[in-house]
């Protein structure tokens, strides 16, 4: 690393700053295209109805008009599902048709039922008002137990709203284990349905290209690649050559802009049909009725203990929402997510856990930042509260008395996941000294003095990221890999660009990346430049989500970088006269062993480009190398999030007074960036625990359609965080990367509502469903008084 | 369709606009400023903030013809050339932005709140920032942002 501090482990400040601080941000919706046109699209305002008719003539005419399209003129394929899941019956999951613009029929609120294309967006939206369609409104089903007992069907074609009925874990053995057990603690547990809410509204741009028959979609993605074989090959048939798509930067995905949505096809095959670009950008009101959604899981849950507190076995029985339609990753996040997780960090020998997705007129439902793990965390960790509660126990020590040991790494769970590293003992003694733990009482006596409550919650949690082994998914269904691919470019003067195809939308990749690179090359950061996002620049990419971007992207740029080094060497080799194996490489200088002889990597860069002095019989020209990285397995950072809060009682209103993370996320290679991604974590998670939730009336009517009526975390709900790391390195990647872009979000909500429950146990409150508004605790306490007082 | 004037970062502009052209929509359309964002549609997100005679303003709440005759500053008139104003340059320190999304409001936002409150304590800060809403930093990092340029500004 070179002096000043750039690589593996400084707090380098980021490289992209500068643009966004400036206004130069390039998002999808800044770019204009030459001769672009508008698009608006009509959405349904039922939750489910018949199309009986569309007429378009009065918008066709309207002023500005270019077009109006609608599902009887865009007849292609299915929007796809990218992992297919086999009921526990061996049965594939039902996988109903998503057409993108609705042919019949609609299924939720904000489906998509006509795109008017105008030369100004007030012209599209104002014409869009004259088209009448004829609907037949048909009953919605909303709720997902009554989407599995009654009678009206999302899907008539299907002949039911059950899209599989999933298992993992020995049932028998589980069974058995509870009846041997001296306590069971139940509970029951809703997760409840979140809207992402990125900042930056989702857009797309369609181009087509009359001369050359190339399409171009610039959009709002977290993984172009994806979108270019998902779209290309399975909705519009347009082969990759021809196809470009473009993500430029991008304000936060938080997993809601990993998926292919509707709006990419349409406004890429209207493209060519009115050969002028189109522009689609979302309002936020039409974001909330139109980005997948998150959660939304009602589960029951028993954990079996033996009279000491050691668990003995888990049983979980879990209905997941789908939605209308199944989003590209939907059938994964309750299954491979979810019940892969429900070990924790303890060594729970058995457990089972059935899954039944459930079609509902409502939002698709897919990943939302954590993705499954989250659900797992919280329904594990309130149960594990529960516990100790009924045991005595204190909730260090029951947790301290069933973690996995330090020395059984590595530590194969009964669903399926094998641990490679961890400390839990360690998290959860730094979180505990950092959360002041033992100077709870003194702060909670004097809350009580002010006539308020104090409650101190505890999760210690282990998730699975740097998704995945292409061959361990795939034999669990998903039709993709999920490797990366990098390119390291040297160039003749010797300074480097690196083609990756992980998308950054926050995450610093443009810093961390380089940072690599000037770990490995000696190099200033000055020199090098990340880029990514452009399928016509990266040679191939499966994206950014399940915190994979360091642990699987990252080791495909140290891969290229690694060939990088070994050619320069050759190279170095044979300009100075040496054998390959006596050429040591160090800060970015090349030096034959026992010699005074060095060269730099600059010098050797050119002459790569410039080989008149060149091993011609043994190299080519040029130093570019490529590299595809497949993990050996998933990465399980881990930690312990500690939450303390005031409750008033008179009020129900929660205040969180302390957040306390320690993570193990592995190497940190800049601690500046992983601080921010753990603080964005603990900001959605406490919003998840106490401000967010999605709600729907019986009928499929979006209450929480605006910022009006859904509570998003603003600065004033929220404390400053302490966040620290206690560090286990991967065992099987070469930079000992776990991944940091979800641990705040995964571990945080159980903390928070066990440490409303614990300031609230006493007055008889035993559970407290989030988001635990004001409303909800102050009902929580009054509906307990009765109860308390009458124990 | 009425014509509008106005100062905007310190250049005198016109331009015909559309009755109901909404001033966030002029800067960004018709002058391809595209630094001030559009985060929602109900004036709670503070992404389109910029000054207006000096106060912050959600350019996505007034008409583009309401700022008729106005001094208008956005994100991209703060930087002094090359160099960066103290709340830039205090966001950059403290890692207060990460998709850079909500950023030039939050950035416009936090500027007034120190000429106002140059003392605001962080209570008072995060009271402030009540209608500029970011998703990615747990506003953590803007805080201390803010706190930083309470002392370079």
């Amino acid at each position: 690393m070179p002096d000043g501090g750039t690589g593996i482990g400084a707090a380098v400040k980021r490289v992209e700053d500068k643009r966004f601080l400036t206004g130069r941000g390039n998002y999808t919706d800044d770019i204009n295209r030459p001769g672009q046109t508008y698009a608006y699209i009509l959405r349904s305002p039922h939750a489910h109805a018949k199309i009986n008719k569309i007429d378009t003539s009065a918008a066709t005419s309207a002023p500005g008009i270019v077009a109006v399209f609608t599902g009887a003129d865009m007849q292609v394929g299915s929007i796809p599902c990218g992992w297919q899941i086999h009921s526990k019956d061996g049965s594939p999951m039902h996988e109903p048709a998503h057409p993108p613009l609705a042919q019949g029929k609609v299924r939720c609120v904000g489906d998509q039922v006509a795109i008017v294309i105008a030369d100004s967006y007030s012209q599209a939206k104002d014409a869009a008002e004259k088209i009448v369609v004829d609907y037949t409104p048909l009953p919605a089903v909303v709720d997902m137990s009554k989407a599995l007992s009654g009678k009206t069907l999302v899907h008539d074609e299907i002949g039911t709203n059950l899209c599989y009925d999933w298992a993992i874990g020995d049932e028998a053995l589980t069974d058995a284990a509870f009846a041997k057990a001296a306590h069971v603690t139940k509970i029951d547990i809703v997760n409840n349905r979140l809207i992402p809410n990125a900042m930056e509204p989702r857009a797309a741009i369609g181009e087509y290209d009359q001369a050359t028959g190339e399409y171009t979609l610039y959009t709002t993605s977290q993984n172009p690649h994806v979108i270019r074989l998902l779209m290309g090959a399975f909705v519009l048939s347009i082969p990759e050559h021809k196809l470009r798509v473009v993500a430029p930067d991008v304000g936060g995905g938080f997993g809601s802009k990993i998926f292919h949505y509707a709006e990419e096809a349409i406004v890429t095959w209207a493209s060519s049909r009115v050969r002028r670009p189109i522009k689609w950008t979302a309002d936020r009101s039409e974001a909330f009725m139109s980005d997948a959604h998150g959660r939304d899981h009602v589960t029951h849950a028993e954990l079996a203990m033996d009279s000491e507190g050691k668990f003995l076995a888990l049983k979980v029985d879990t209905k997941a929402n789908m939605g209308a339609y199944l989003s590209t990753f939907a059938s994964s996040v309750p299954t491979y997510l979810y019940a892969t997780l429900l070990a924790g960090v303890y060594t729970t020998p058995v457990i089972y856990c059935n899954v039944k997705a459930v079609f509902t007129n409502t939002i698709p439902v897919d990943a939302y930042r954590g993705a499954g793990r989250p659900e797992a965390s919280y329904l594990l960790e309130r149960l594990v509260d529960r516990a100790a509660r009924e045991l005595g126990l204190s909730q260090a020590d029951i947790r301290r008395r069933n973690f996995i040991p330090t020395d059984a790494f590595p530590y194969q769970t009964p669903v399926a996941l094998q641990y490679d590293s961890g400390n839990y003992t360690a998290t959860l003694d730094s979180a505990q000294k950092a959360a002041d733990v033992d100077g709870f009482a003194a702060r909670r006596k004097a809350s009580e003095a002010r006539g308020k409550r104090r409650g101190l919650g505890y999760s210690t949690y282990v998730e699975a990221c740097g998704i995945a082994p292409s061959a361990v998914v795939g034999s669990l269904g998903a039709r993709a890999g999920l490797y990366e691919s990098a390119e390291v470019r040297v160039h003749p003067t010797g300074s480097v660009t690196v083609f990756t195809g992980s998308h950054s939308h926050g995450q610093g990749h443009e810093t961390t990346f380089a940072q690599l690179v000037s770990e490995k090359l000696g190099m200033p950061m000055e020199n090098i430049e990340i880029s990514h996002g452009d399928t016509n620049k990266v040679q191939f990419g499966m994206g950014t989500y399940g915190s994979r971007s360091l642990a699987v992207g990252g080791e495909a740029i140290v891969k290229a970088l690694d060939k990088v080094i070994a050619k320069a060497k050759k190279i170095a080799a044979h300009i100075m006269e040496a054998s390959d194996s006596d050429i040591e490489f160090k800060d970015g200088v090349f030096t034959v062993a026992g010699t005074d002889k060095t060269l730099p990597f600059g010098q050797v860069a050119l002459t790569a480009y410039v080989p008149h002095n060149f091993p011609h019989q043994e190299l080519e020209p040029g130093l570019d190398e490529k590299a595809f990285y497949d993990p050996l397995n998933f990465t399980f950072p881990g930690g312990c999030h500690i939450c303390e809060v005031e409750v008033d009682p008179d009020t129900g209103v929660v205040t969180v007074e302390r957040m306390t993370a320690v993570d193990d996320v592995g190497r940190v290679v800049n601690p500046m960036i992983v601080a921010g991604q753990i603080h964005g974590g603990l900001a959605q998670g406490i919003g998840q625990a106490l401000l967010e939730g999605c709600v729907y009336d019986e009928d499929g009517q979006l209450l929480t359609g605006s910022y009006m009526d859904y509570t998003m975390p603003r600065a004033d709900n929220l404390p400053s965080f302490s966040v620290g790391t206690e560090t286990t390195l991967c065992t099987h990647n070469s930079l000992g990367v776990k991944g940091c872009g979800e641990v705040g979000a995964i571990g945080s909500p159980p903390s928070v509502i066990n440490a409303v429950v614990d300031a609230l146990w006493d007055l008889g409150v035993r559970d407290v469903k989030m988001p635990a508004s004001p409303q909800v605790v102050w009902a929580a306490i009054n509906s307990a008084r009765p109860a308390a007082a009458a124990e | 369709m009425p014509t509008v004037t106005m100062t905007v970062n310190g250049k005198k502009v016109s331009g015909e606009v559309e009755a109901r052209t909404l001033l966030v929509q002029f800067l960004r359309e018709n002058l391809h400023l595209t630094g001030t964002h559009v985060g929602c549609d109900t004036s709670q997100c503070g992404a389109c903030v910029v000054h207006i005679n000096g106060d912050s303003a959600k350019s996505c709440s007034m008409l583009a013809v309401q700022a008729e005759g106005t001094e208008v500053t956005t994100i991209e008139g703060l930087a002094n050339g090359d160099e960066l104003h103290p709340m830039q340059a205090a966001f950059k320190e403290h890692h207060g932005l990460q998709c850079g999304f909500c950023t030039p409001g939050m950035v416009m936002s936090a500027v007034d709140l120190v000429k106002k409150k140059p003392k605001a304590s962080e209570h008072e800060i995060r009271e402030w920032l009540e209608g500029n809403i970011c998703r990615c930093t747990g506003y953590h990092n803007i805080v201390k942002a803010i706190q930083h340029a309470q002392q370079t500004m």
